[in-house]
Protein backbone atom coordinates (compact mmCIF):
# COMPACT_ATOMS: atom_id res chain seq x y z
CA UNK A 1 0.00 0.00 0.00
CA UNK A 2 3.06 2.96 0.27
CA UNK A 3 3.25 2.50 -3.32
CA UNK A 4 0.07 4.67 -3.81
CA UNK A 5 1.90 7.58 -0.97
CA UNK A 6 4.06 10.26 -2.35
CA UNK A 7 7.18 9.96 0.26
CA UNK A 8 9.10 7.12 -0.12
CA UNK A 9 11.32 5.96 2.75
CA UNK A 10 15.51 6.49 2.93
CA UNK A 11 16.06 3.35 3.23
CA UNK A 12 14.26 0.15 3.10
CA UNK A 13 13.49 -1.07 6.16
CA UNK A 14 14.35 -4.54 8.07
CA UNK A 15 12.11 -7.22 7.69
CA UNK A 16 10.33 -6.49 10.77
CA UNK A 17 6.96 -4.64 10.96
CA UNK A 18 4.22 -2.92 13.23
CA UNK A 19 0.89 -3.57 12.07
CA UNK A 20 -1.29 -0.48 13.35
CA UNK A 21 -5.22 0.73 11.73
CA UNK A 22 -5.59 3.78 10.41
CA UNK A 23 -9.92 4.21 10.20
CA UNK A 24 -10.35 0.75 10.65
CA UNK A 25 -7.86 0.21 7.60
CA UNK A 26 -4.33 -1.42 8.63
CA UNK A 27 -1.30 -0.48 7.79
CA UNK A 28 2.29 -1.61 7.96
CA UNK A 29 5.37 0.27 9.73
CA UNK A 30 8.62 -0.05 10.63
CA UNK A 31 9.46 0.10 14.47
CA UNK A 32 10.20 3.26 15.53
CA UNK A 33 8.25 5.27 12.82
CA UNK A 34 6.38 7.98 14.29
CA UNK A 35 2.91 7.28 14.04
CA UNK A 36 2.56 10.36 11.31
CA UNK A 37 5.63 9.07 9.29
CA UNK A 38 3.96 5.52 9.13
CA UNK A 39 0.61 7.29 7.80
CA UNK A 40 2.33 9.19 5.24
CA UNK A 41 4.80 6.22 3.99
CA UNK A 42 1.04 4.35 3.56
CA UNK A 43 -0.62 6.78 1.27
CA UNK A 44 -2.84 8.42 4.12
CA UNK A 45 -2.87 11.99 2.82
CA UNK A 46 -5.47 13.67 5.05
CA UNK A 47 -5.35 13.00 8.94
CA UNK A 48 -7.85 15.14 10.23
CA UNK A 49 -10.74 18.10 9.94
CA UNK A 50 -9.76 21.35 11.45
CA UNK A 51 -12.48 22.88 14.14
CA UNK A 52 -12.46 26.43 12.76
CA UNK A 53 -13.07 25.20 9.10
CA UNK A 54 -13.65 21.78 8.61
CA UNK A 55 -10.47 21.81 6.11
CA UNK A 56 -8.63 18.84 6.04
CA UNK A 57 -5.19 18.85 7.47
CA UNK A 58 -1.73 16.41 7.14
CA UNK A 59 0.92 16.04 8.83
CA UNK A 60 2.87 19.15 8.28
CA UNK A 61 6.39 19.97 10.61
CA UNK A 62 6.87 16.23 11.71
CA UNK A 63 9.00 18.07 14.92
CA UNK A 64 5.88 18.77 17.47
CA UNK A 65 5.46 22.35 16.99
CA UNK A 66 2.35 22.95 14.11
CA UNK A 67 -0.23 20.68 15.39
CA UNK A 68 -1.61 20.04 12.44
CA UNK A 69 -1.08 16.42 12.34
CA UNK A 70 -3.11 15.58 16.05
CA UNK A 71 -4.93 12.14 15.38
CA UNK A 72 -7.40 9.89 17.95
CA UNK A 73 -4.93 7.37 19.26
CA UNK A 74 -6.62 3.96 20.53
CA UNK A 75 -9.39 6.59 21.93
CA UNK A 76 -7.90 9.58 22.96
CA UNK A 77 -8.18 12.76 21.14
CA UNK A 78 -6.00 15.35 19.63
CA UNK A 79 -2.48 13.11 19.79
CA UNK A 80 0.11 14.62 17.69
CA UNK A 81 0.74 11.69 15.40
CA UNK A 82 4.73 12.80 14.70
CA UNK A 83 5.52 13.03 18.49
CA UNK A 84 3.94 9.51 19.29
CA UNK A 85 5.81 6.29 18.21
CA UNK A 86 3.92 3.51 16.07
CA UNK A 87 2.96 0.27 18.47
CA UNK A 88 1.45 -2.72 17.19
CA UNK A 89 -2.33 -3.15 17.52
CA UNK A 90 -2.90 0.60 18.04
CA UNK A 91 -6.00 2.16 16.44
CA UNK A 92 -5.58 5.43 14.65
CA UNK A 93 -8.32 7.57 13.70
CA UNK A 94 -8.85 10.97 12.20
CA UNK A 95 -9.28 13.66 14.14
CA UNK A 96 -12.90 15.48 13.57
CA UNK A 97 -13.04 19.14 14.72
CA UNK A 98 -12.57 20.07 18.23
CA UNK A 99 -12.08 17.51 21.30
CA UNK A 100 -14.73 17.18 23.22
CA UNK A 101 -14.11 17.57 27.19
CA UNK A 102 -16.93 18.33 28.37
CA UNK A 103 -20.08 15.90 28.54
CA UNK A 104 -22.69 18.41 26.93
CA UNK A 105 -21.85 19.24 22.89
CA UNK A 106 -20.53 22.88 22.41
CA UNK A 107 -22.98 25.72 23.97
CA UNK A 108 -26.40 27.23 23.29
CA UNK A 109 -27.96 30.45 24.32
CA UNK A 110 -25.48 31.92 27.23
CA UNK A 111 -27.51 30.89 29.81
CA UNK A 112 -27.07 33.88 32.40
CA UNK A 113 -26.55 34.48 35.75
CA UNK A 114 -29.63 35.50 37.50
CA UNK A 115 -28.20 35.95 40.93
CA UNK A 116 -31.33 34.11 42.91
CA UNK A 117 -28.68 31.70 44.94
CA UNK B 1 12.34 59.85 7.45
CA UNK B 2 9.46 62.90 7.90
CA UNK B 3 6.08 62.69 9.59
CA UNK B 4 3.51 64.82 11.40
CA UNK B 5 3.99 62.51 14.52
CA UNK B 6 6.49 59.74 15.46
CA UNK B 7 5.59 57.15 17.60
CA UNK B 8 8.12 55.34 19.60
CA UNK B 9 6.58 51.50 19.64
CA UNK B 10 4.66 49.76 17.79
CA UNK B 11 2.97 47.73 19.78
CA UNK B 12 -0.74 47.72 20.58
CA UNK B 13 -0.65 50.98 22.23
CA UNK B 14 1.62 52.53 19.58
CA UNK B 15 -0.21 51.17 17.25
CA UNK B 16 -3.83 51.94 18.19
CA UNK B 17 -2.85 55.51 19.03
CA UNK B 18 -0.96 55.78 15.25
CA UNK B 19 -4.17 54.45 13.20
CA UNK B 20 -6.28 56.55 15.41
CA UNK B 21 -4.10 59.64 14.20
CA UNK B 22 -3.78 58.26 10.77
CA UNK B 23 -7.24 58.49 10.50
CA UNK B 24 -7.42 62.46 11.41
CA UNK B 25 -4.93 63.03 8.31
CA UNK B 26 -1.66 63.06 10.40
CA UNK B 27 1.32 61.43 8.40
CA UNK B 28 2.38 59.28 11.29
CA UNK B 29 5.95 57.31 11.61
CA UNK B 30 5.66 54.35 14.59
CA UNK B 31 9.44 53.06 15.46
CA UNK B 32 9.17 49.14 16.45
CA UNK B 33 11.72 46.76 18.03
CA UNK B 34 12.02 43.97 17.21
CA UNK B 35 11.31 40.23 17.99
CA UNK B 36 14.86 40.52 20.48
CA UNK B 37 12.60 42.86 22.58
CA UNK B 38 9.79 42.22 25.44
CA UNK B 39 6.77 42.78 23.11
CA UNK B 40 4.25 42.96 26.01
CA UNK B 41 1.70 42.58 22.99
CA UNK B 42 2.31 39.49 21.68
CA UNK B 43 1.92 37.86 25.14
CA UNK B 44 -1.25 39.36 26.38
CA UNK B 45 -3.93 37.63 27.82
CA UNK B 46 -6.55 39.13 25.35
CA UNK B 47 -9.39 40.43 27.48
CA UNK B 48 -11.82 43.43 27.52
CA UNK B 49 -11.76 43.76 31.12
CA UNK B 50 -13.87 46.07 33.27
CA UNK B 51 -15.07 44.35 36.57
CA UNK B 52 -12.90 46.07 39.22
CA UNK B 53 -10.87 48.29 37.77
CA UNK B 54 -11.30 51.44 39.38
CA UNK B 55 -11.86 50.87 43.06
CA UNK B 56 -10.23 53.63 44.24
CA UNK B 57 -10.01 55.80 40.90
CA UNK B 58 -13.42 56.12 39.58
CA UNK B 59 -11.85 58.27 36.59
CA UNK B 60 -9.70 55.45 35.70
CA UNK B 61 -13.29 53.08 35.53
CA UNK B 62 -14.78 55.71 33.66
CA UNK B 63 -11.94 55.15 30.84
CA UNK B 64 -12.13 51.50 30.58
CA UNK B 65 -15.89 51.30 30.56
CA UNK B 66 -15.79 53.77 27.44
CA UNK B 67 -13.23 51.74 25.67
CA UNK B 68 -15.52 48.34 26.77
CA UNK B 69 -18.56 50.50 25.17
CA UNK B 70 -16.37 51.39 21.95
CA UNK B 71 -14.90 47.70 21.13
CA UNK B 72 -17.69 46.46 19.01
CA UNK B 73 -17.63 49.63 16.69
CA UNK B 74 -14.00 49.88 16.78
CA UNK B 75 -13.67 45.69 15.81
CA UNK B 76 -16.50 46.22 13.10
CA UNK B 77 -14.12 49.14 11.55
CA UNK B 78 -10.93 47.21 12.04
CA UNK B 79 -12.78 43.92 10.25
CA UNK B 80 -14.35 46.63 7.37
CA UNK B 81 -10.14 48.08 6.63
CA UNK B 82 -8.52 45.32 7.20
CA UNK B 83 -10.54 42.01 6.60
CA UNK B 84 -9.54 40.95 10.12
CA UNK B 85 -12.32 39.47 12.22
CA UNK B 86 -10.52 40.13 15.65
CA UNK B 87 -12.91 37.44 17.42
CA UNK B 88 -14.45 40.11 20.03
CA UNK B 89 -17.33 38.81 22.29
CA UNK B 90 -18.47 40.97 25.20
CA UNK B 91 -20.54 38.25 26.90
CA UNK B 92 -20.16 39.40 30.41
CA UNK B 93 -16.99 38.01 32.57
CA UNK B 94 -16.65 35.87 35.39
CA UNK B 95 -14.56 36.55 38.61
CA UNK B 96 -14.37 32.43 40.35
CA UNK B 97 -14.27 32.67 44.07
CA UNK B 98 -13.00 29.82 45.84
CA UNK B 99 -13.40 31.95 48.89
CA UNK B 100 -16.96 33.58 50.91
CA UNK B 101 -15.16 36.37 52.82
CA UNK B 102 -13.19 36.97 49.50
CA UNK B 103 -16.00 37.69 47.15
CA UNK B 104 -17.92 39.25 49.67
CA UNK B 105 -15.13 41.76 50.26
CA UNK B 106 -14.83 41.92 46.78
CA UNK B 107 -18.02 42.60 46.42
CA UNK B 108 -18.03 45.32 48.92
CA UNK B 109 -15.41 46.97 47.25
CA UNK B 110 -17.19 46.67 43.57
CA UNK B 111 -20.66 47.95 45.75
CA UNK B 112 -18.19 51.62 46.69
CA UNK B 113 -17.02 52.36 43.22
CA UNK B 114 -20.50 51.78 42.12
CA UNK B 115 -21.91 54.50 44.41
CA UNK B 116 -18.71 56.79 42.90
CA UNK B 117 -20.14 56.60 39.98
CA UNK B 118 -23.63 57.56 40.65
CA UNK B 119 -25.20 53.78 40.62
CA UNK B 120 -24.04 52.99 37.22
CA UNK B 121 -21.83 49.63 37.06
CA UNK B 122 -23.65 46.79 36.27
CA UNK B 123 -22.77 43.69 37.75
CA UNK B 124 -24.08 41.23 39.61
CA UNK B 125 -22.93 38.34 42.26
CA UNK B 126 -24.05 34.46 40.89
CA UNK B 127 -24.28 31.70 43.30
CA UNK B 128 -22.70 28.38 42.93
CA UNK B 129 -26.22 26.65 42.01
CA UNK B 130 -26.95 29.34 39.16
CA UNK B 131 -23.40 29.15 38.24
CA UNK B 132 -23.86 25.52 37.61
CA UNK B 133 -26.82 25.81 35.44
CA UNK B 134 -24.78 27.47 32.86
CA UNK B 135 -21.70 25.70 33.51
CA UNK B 136 -22.59 22.14 34.94
CA UNK B 137 -18.46 21.93 34.75
CA UNK B 138 -17.73 24.02 37.24
CA UNK B 139 -15.93 22.56 40.59
CA UNK B 140 -17.27 22.02 43.64
CA UNK B 141 -14.97 24.50 45.13
CA UNK B 142 -16.27 27.76 43.50
CA UNK B 143 -18.65 29.04 45.67
CA UNK B 144 -19.83 32.02 43.47
CA UNK B 145 -18.45 34.10 40.98
CA UNK B 146 -19.02 38.12 40.14
CA UNK B 147 -20.26 39.12 36.47
CA UNK B 148 -19.51 41.81 35.42
CA UNK B 149 -21.67 42.52 32.30
CA UNK B 150 -19.34 44.70 30.46
CA UNK B 151 -16.64 42.32 29.83
CA UNK B 152 -15.36 40.37 27.64
CA UNK B 153 -12.50 39.13 24.89
CA UNK B 154 -10.82 39.34 21.43
CA UNK B 155 -8.10 37.67 19.68
CA UNK B 156 -5.15 39.80 20.85
CA UNK B 157 -2.85 38.68 17.94
CA UNK B 158 -5.47 39.79 15.44
CA UNK B 159 -5.69 43.04 16.86
CA UNK B 160 -2.30 44.10 16.36
CA UNK B 161 -2.19 42.73 12.79
CA UNK B 162 -5.06 44.78 11.99
CA UNK B 163 -3.91 47.76 13.51
CA UNK B 164 -0.49 47.61 11.63
CA UNK B 165 -2.34 46.71 8.43
CA UNK B 166 -4.18 49.50 9.17
CA UNK B 167 -1.84 52.25 9.62
CA UNK B 168 0.14 50.92 6.65
CA UNK B 169 -2.66 50.81 4.08
CA UNK B 170 -3.66 54.25 5.80
CA UNK B 171 -0.51 55.55 4.60
CA UNK B 172 1.58 55.82 7.20
CA UNK B 173 4.85 53.72 8.02
CA UNK B 174 6.11 51.33 10.45
CA UNK B 175 9.43 50.72 10.70
CA UNK B 176 10.38 47.29 12.39
CA UNK B 177 13.37 46.30 14.09
CA UNK B 178 14.50 49.62 14.89
CA UNK B 179 16.02 51.17 18.19
CA UNK B 180 15.63 55.00 19.02
CA UNK B 181 18.65 55.87 21.10
CA UNK B 182 17.65 59.48 21.65
CA UNK B 183 15.07 62.15 21.05
CA UNK B 184 16.32 65.49 20.91
CA UNK B 185 13.89 69.07 20.47
CA UNK B 186 15.02 70.85 17.13
CA UNK B 187 15.64 74.68 16.98
CA UNK B 188 12.71 75.62 15.00
CA UNK B 189 10.43 73.09 16.60
CA UNK B 190 9.51 69.85 16.83
CA UNK B 191 11.86 66.71 17.32
CA UNK B 192 15.16 64.89 16.07
CA UNK B 193 15.25 60.90 16.56
CA UNK B 194 18.25 59.12 16.14
CA UNK B 195 17.87 55.30 15.71
CA UNK B 196 20.86 52.47 16.34
CA UNK B 197 21.46 51.48 12.91
CA UNK B 198 22.19 55.24 12.36
CA UNK B 199 19.36 56.62 10.43
CA UNK B 200 17.73 59.65 11.23
CA UNK B 201 14.00 60.51 12.24
CA UNK B 202 12.62 64.03 12.28
CA UNK B 203 8.74 65.20 13.37
CA UNK B 204 6.61 67.82 14.85
CA UNK B 205 5.14 65.85 17.52
CA UNK B 206 6.62 62.80 19.13
CA UNK B 207 4.93 60.20 21.39
CA UNK B 208 6.67 57.83 23.71
CA UNK B 209 4.48 54.53 23.65
CA UNK B 210 7.40 52.14 23.80
CA UNK B 211 6.55 50.07 27.03
CA UNK B 212 9.27 49.22 28.98
CA UNK B 213 11.62 51.09 26.98
CA UNK B 214 9.83 54.37 28.51
CA UNK B 215 12.44 54.43 31.07
CA UNK B 216 15.42 54.87 29.53
CA UNK B 217 14.20 57.07 26.62
CA UNK B 218 12.07 59.31 28.98
CA UNK B 219 14.09 61.07 31.12
CA UNK B 220 15.24 63.25 27.43
CA UNK B 221 11.78 64.74 27.02
CA UNK B 222 11.40 65.26 30.63
CA UNK B 223 9.70 62.13 31.78
CA UNK B 224 9.64 60.69 35.02
CA UNK B 225 8.08 57.73 33.25
CA UNK B 226 8.56 55.18 36.39
CA UNK B 227 7.61 51.58 34.73
CA UNK B 228 8.36 48.73 35.67
CA UNK B 229 8.19 45.14 34.69
CA UNK B 230 6.47 42.52 35.88
CA UNK B 231 6.10 38.91 34.50
CA UNK B 232 2.64 37.04 33.55
CA UNK B 233 2.88 33.47 32.87
CA UNK B 234 0.06 31.94 30.62
CA UNK B 235 -1.25 28.54 29.24
CA UNK B 236 -3.28 27.08 26.71
CA UNK B 237 -4.38 23.76 25.86
CA UNK B 238 -5.08 21.91 23.36
CA UNK B 239 -8.12 22.77 20.85
CA UNK B 240 -11.45 21.89 22.83
CA UNK B 241 -15.20 22.50 21.48
CA UNK B 242 -16.57 25.04 23.21
CA UNK B 243 -17.88 24.94 27.25
CA UNK B 244 -16.92 28.21 28.83
CA UNK B 245 -19.58 30.67 28.32
CA UNK B 246 -17.94 33.50 29.51
CA UNK B 247 -13.95 34.53 29.99
CA UNK B 248 -12.78 35.60 33.46
CA UNK B 249 -9.42 37.10 34.06
CA UNK B 250 -7.99 33.83 34.67
CA UNK B 251 -9.72 31.20 32.33
CA UNK B 252 -11.23 31.97 29.42
CA UNK B 253 -11.91 29.49 25.95
CA UNK B 254 -10.29 31.94 22.58
CA UNK B 255 -12.05 31.98 19.59
CA UNK B 256 -9.99 28.63 18.23
CA UNK B 257 -10.89 26.87 21.16
CA UNK B 258 -8.01 26.57 23.33
CA UNK B 259 -8.16 27.24 26.81
CA UNK B 260 -6.06 29.91 27.91
CA UNK B 261 -5.25 29.90 31.28
CA UNK B 262 -3.47 32.86 33.47
CA UNK B 263 -1.52 34.80 34.34
CA UNK B 264 1.08 34.87 37.17
CA UNK B 265 2.22 38.27 38.87
CA UNK B 266 5.68 37.77 39.34
CA UNK B 267 8.43 40.69 40.30
CA UNK B 268 11.54 39.51 38.58
CA UNK B 269 13.31 42.36 36.53
CA UNK B 270 13.41 41.96 32.92
CA UNK B 271 13.05 38.04 32.88
CA UNK B 272 10.32 36.54 30.86
CA UNK B 273 11.43 33.20 31.22
CA UNK B 274 8.87 30.49 31.65
CA UNK B 275 8.86 28.37 35.33
CA UNK B 276 7.83 25.13 36.42
CA UNK B 277 5.91 26.57 39.44
CA UNK B 278 4.25 29.49 38.05
CA UNK B 279 2.41 26.91 35.49
CA UNK B 280 1.80 24.37 38.06
CA UNK B 281 0.19 26.99 40.24
CA UNK B 282 -2.10 28.15 37.33
CA UNK B 283 -3.20 24.50 36.13
CA UNK B 284 -4.11 23.61 39.56
CA UNK B 285 -6.49 27.09 39.76
CA UNK B 286 -7.39 25.88 36.40
CA UNK B 287 -8.46 22.62 37.53
CA UNK B 288 -9.97 23.93 40.68
CA UNK B 289 -12.70 25.73 38.53
CA UNK B 290 -12.85 23.39 36.19
CA UNK B 291 -12.10 19.96 37.18
CA UNK B 292 -12.52 18.54 33.49
CA UNK B 293 -9.14 20.24 32.48
CA UNK B 294 -7.24 17.84 34.31
CA UNK B 295 -7.66 16.01 31.15
CA UNK B 296 -6.90 18.50 28.63
CA UNK B 297 -3.40 18.70 27.58
CA UNK B 298 -1.22 22.21 27.47
CA UNK B 299 0.49 22.58 24.11
CA UNK B 300 2.17 26.07 25.23
CA UNK B 301 2.64 27.88 27.74
CA UNK B 302 4.95 31.70 27.44
CA UNK B 303 5.97 34.69 29.88
CA UNK B 304 5.86 38.11 28.95
CA UNK B 305 6.38 41.61 30.95
CA UNK B 306 3.42 43.65 32.27
CA UNK B 307 4.11 47.44 31.86
CA UNK B 308 3.09 48.54 35.10
CA UNK B 309 3.16 52.23 36.88
CA UNK B 310 2.90 52.85 40.58
CA UNK B 311 -0.28 52.97 40.93
CA UNK B 312 -1.18 50.14 38.37
CA UNK B 313 -3.11 53.05 36.12
CA UNK B 314 -2.00 54.52 32.52
CA UNK B 315 0.01 57.22 32.10
CA UNK B 316 -0.76 59.73 29.71
CA UNK B 317 1.43 62.92 30.09
CA UNK B 318 2.45 66.35 28.21
CA UNK B 319 5.96 66.92 28.84
CA UNK B 320 5.73 70.11 30.07
CA UNK B 321 9.83 70.95 29.29
CA UNK B 322 9.06 69.21 25.62
CA UNK B 323 6.39 70.69 24.77
CA UNK B 324 5.07 68.23 21.52
CA UNK B 325 6.12 64.97 23.71
CA UNK B 326 3.99 63.08 24.80
CA UNK B 327 4.11 59.59 26.85
CA UNK B 328 1.56 57.44 26.74
CA UNK B 329 1.69 53.58 28.99
CA UNK B 330 -0.72 51.51 30.53
CA UNK B 331 -1.11 47.66 31.23
CA UNK B 332 -4.20 47.46 29.31
CA UNK B 333 -3.69 47.75 25.99
CA UNK B 334 -6.45 45.57 24.40
CA UNK B 335 -9.18 47.03 26.71
CA UNK B 336 -8.44 50.44 26.02
CA UNK B 337 -7.43 50.05 22.45
CA UNK B 338 -10.60 51.85 21.17
CA UNK B 339 -10.12 54.70 23.64
CA UNK B 340 -6.91 55.21 22.29
CA UNK B 341 -7.46 54.78 18.90
CA UNK B 342 -10.63 57.17 18.85
CA UNK B 343 -9.95 59.68 21.88
CA UNK B 344 -6.24 59.79 22.84
CA UNK B 345 -5.66 61.18 19.43
CA UNK B 346 -7.72 64.42 20.21
CA UNK B 347 -5.88 64.71 23.02
CA UNK B 348 -2.79 65.05 21.46
CA UNK B 349 -3.90 67.08 18.59
CA UNK B 350 -5.84 69.13 21.21
CA UNK B 351 -8.94 68.95 19.46
CA UNK B 352 -12.54 69.61 19.83
CA UNK B 353 -13.78 66.37 22.42
CA UNK B 354 -10.46 65.33 23.29
CA UNK B 355 -10.89 64.07 26.61
CA UNK B 356 -9.58 65.39 30.34
CA UNK B 357 -6.71 63.25 31.08
CA UNK B 358 -5.20 65.34 33.78
CA UNK B 359 -5.64 63.04 36.63
CA UNK B 360 -3.51 60.54 34.63
CA UNK B 361 -0.41 62.61 34.17
CA UNK B 362 2.43 61.79 36.14
CA UNK B 363 1.90 64.99 38.50
CA UNK B 364 -0.25 62.05 40.70
CA UNK B 365 2.69 60.85 41.51
CA UNK B 366 4.68 63.93 42.49
CA UNK B 367 1.71 64.93 44.40
CA UNK B 368 1.76 61.46 46.62
CA UNK B 369 5.13 62.01 47.55
CA UNK B 370 4.72 65.33 48.53
CA UNK B 371 2.03 64.75 50.97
Amino acid sequence: MSDASPFRRLREPGPSRVRLTFEGREIHAAPGDSVAAALLAAGVTSTRETPVSGAPRAPFCMMGACFDCVVEIDGEANRQACMTTVREGMAVRRQRGARRLAARGGIEGDGGGDGSD
Amino acid sequence: MRADIAIVGGGVVGLSLAYGLRRLGRAVLVLDGGDGDFRASRGNFGLIWVQGKGVGAPHYARWTRRAAAMAPDFAAELAEATGIDLALRQPGGFDYFTDEAALAAQVTAMEGLRAELGGDYPFEVVGPNALRREMPEIGPKVVGAILGHEDGHMNPLRLLRALAQGVRHGGGRVETGVRVTSIAPLAGGGFALALADGREAAAEKVVLAAGLGAAELGPQLGFKAQVRPQRGQVLITERLAPFITRPSATIRQVDEGGVQIGASHEEVGLDDRETVAATAALARHAVEVFPLLARARLVRSWGALRILTPDGLPIYHRSETHPGAYLVTCHSGITLAAVHARLLPLWIEGAEGAPDLEEFSERRFAIQTAA
